[in-house]
């Protein structure tokens, strides 16, 4: 394996690309559990669950950038590895005491809901909410 | 025959019309620019979703298991429609144009015994339908292609709202029309059908806002062998979905920049139009201001000479 051969790392939203760079490895959060690539992996199509990318850069004092996403595809090549998620920020850029209010608020209209659907909605939304938390604390939130 | 003064105020309101129409034309210009933007940015996205849509459906096996936004429902008795069109008017024909091509094929779809729905993204084209086909109407969306930014959560309101009502069984088929953004000059209706989803049409990527055409589509379908975590059928059946919301994003996105190029050149009309009746009235202005000199000094000089 060549060791010099870095991974050509890509996240982008529906929005806009927003990272692009080269990374010696990419954990992402698979739906059967975390996967860690590297440059020569196999080729893999994978969706993923909420939860949070590490991108671990050649440098090893430098700390590992970590990126919240909300669930979606990585498209994974020897050289590449291409993420596509509806919405991703900065794990550092996440606000615990905001997303526990917005917890509450959304159990709040959770318990107003009366449409299956609504709820179902409401339902995504919280979920969403509990994986940024466990991305901060690394805990799960039941 | 009208006063001096009648002309003068003419003059002015058209005048002030025309600041307005320059104006909005200029406006329209730079939402244009920043509309364009947004859509090649939204394209890397665009471009690895049926990158990754036709590499997952070479893998798969369609079978009567598989996702009924893959297979249909078996029927193609109920239509949806989902027509993205404009908030505002002054933009030429853009919104009419779409409402005629929509209502041709509400007619087409009725003359063989098809049942339509409507759901509207953009006041516009809604109100140029709802005198024939209001009944149909299931919903309208709005405030959404208008703003400086087509965001991507509002795309998925949209899909959020026709997956459910897929699920609930209330249409077979779903199309999506909107406005195709050719060039600043050309903007056209388009219909592409969204529900079920087309799988051979997957891979051939149509020419996006920016005019460019993706290249890299072709090299990067080669290096297979694939795996899938977890398998096809899975990955596919949550792909659809997205892919969805996808198109959904992308026709707003197209149509937001067509309405600013449309805008642009109806104003940029508008505007000529103005100068023109400017023109022409400050003409005959000065034609009725000589005339009534002439009779004035026809006046005096008659006056005098009947002394």
């Amino acid at each position: 394996m060549n060791e010099t051969q870095a991974l050509q790392f890509e996240l982008v939203s529906p929005e806009e690309k927003l990272v692009s760079e080269p990374v010696k490895m990419a954990v992402i959060p698979g739906e059967e559990g975390e996967l860690g690539i590297g440059a020569q992996h196999a080729s893999l199509v994978a969706s993923l669950k909420p939860g949070v990318v590490t991108l671990h850069k050649d440098s090893t004092n430098e700390a590992p950038r970590k990126i919240f996403i909300t669930g979606g595809f990585a498209d994974i090549t020897s050289t590449n590895c291409t993420i596509l998620a509806e919405e991703a920020i900065d794990v550092t850029k996440l606000d615990q005491a905001k997303i526990e209010q917005d917890i509450k608020d959304l159990q709040e209209d959770m318990s107003m809901a009366s449409e299956p659907l609504d709820k179902k909605r409401i339902q995504r939304k919280i979920d969403l909410a509990k994986a940024k938390i466990s991305a901060l604390t690394g805990k799960i939130v039941l | 025959m009208p006063s001096l003064r009648d002309y003068r105020d003419r003059i002015k309101s058209v005048k002030s019309t025309k600041k307005i129409t320059s104006a909005m034309k200029m406006v329209a210009a730079s939402k244009l620019r920043r509309a364009q933007e947004h859509a090649e940015a939204a394209q890397p996205y665009a471009q690895a979703m049926s990158d990754m849509l036709a590499r997952v459906a070479k893998n798969v096996v369609i079978n009567a298991s598989s996702s009924r936004l893959l297979v249909g429902t078996g029927s193609d008795k109920k239509h949806l429609i989902v027509v993205v069109s404009a908030d505002r008017g002054l933009c030429g024909g853009f919104n009419s144009n779409l409402a005629r091509a929509v209502s041709q094929k509400i007619h087409v779809l009725e003359s063989e015994g098809k049942s339509v729905g409507l759901v509207f993204v953009g006041r516009k084209a809604r109100d140029v339908l709802k005198g024939f086909h209001g009944s149909k109407i299931w919903d309208s969306f709005f405030g959404m292609t208008g703003k400086n930014k087509v965001e991507f959560v509002d795309a998925n309101e949209v899909t959020g709202y026709i997956l459910d009502k897929f699920e609930a069984g209330e249409y077979d088929i779903c199309h999506l029309a909107y406005n195709h953004f050719v060039s600043v000059l050309t903007q056209k209706p388009v219909m592409d059908q969204i529900i079920p989803f087309n799988l051979d049409a997957a891979g051939d990527d149509k020419k996006d806002v920016s005019g460019k055409q993706a290249e890299k589509a072709e090299t990067s379908t080669l290096v297979s062998p694939y795996a899938f975590e977890p398998e096809e059928e899975k990955i596919l059946s949550a792909l659809l979905p997205r892919n969805i919301g996808v198109q959904i994003y992308r026709a707003m996105l197209d149509s937001a920049a067509g309405e600013q190029a449309a805008r642009m050149t109806a104003m940029d009309n508008a505007t000529r139009n103005a100068g023109e009746m400017i023109n022409d009235l400050t003409l005959q202005y000065n034609r009725a201001r000589q005339a009534y000199i002439t009779k004035e000094l026809i006046e005096i000089i008659s006056g005098a000479e009947a002394l």
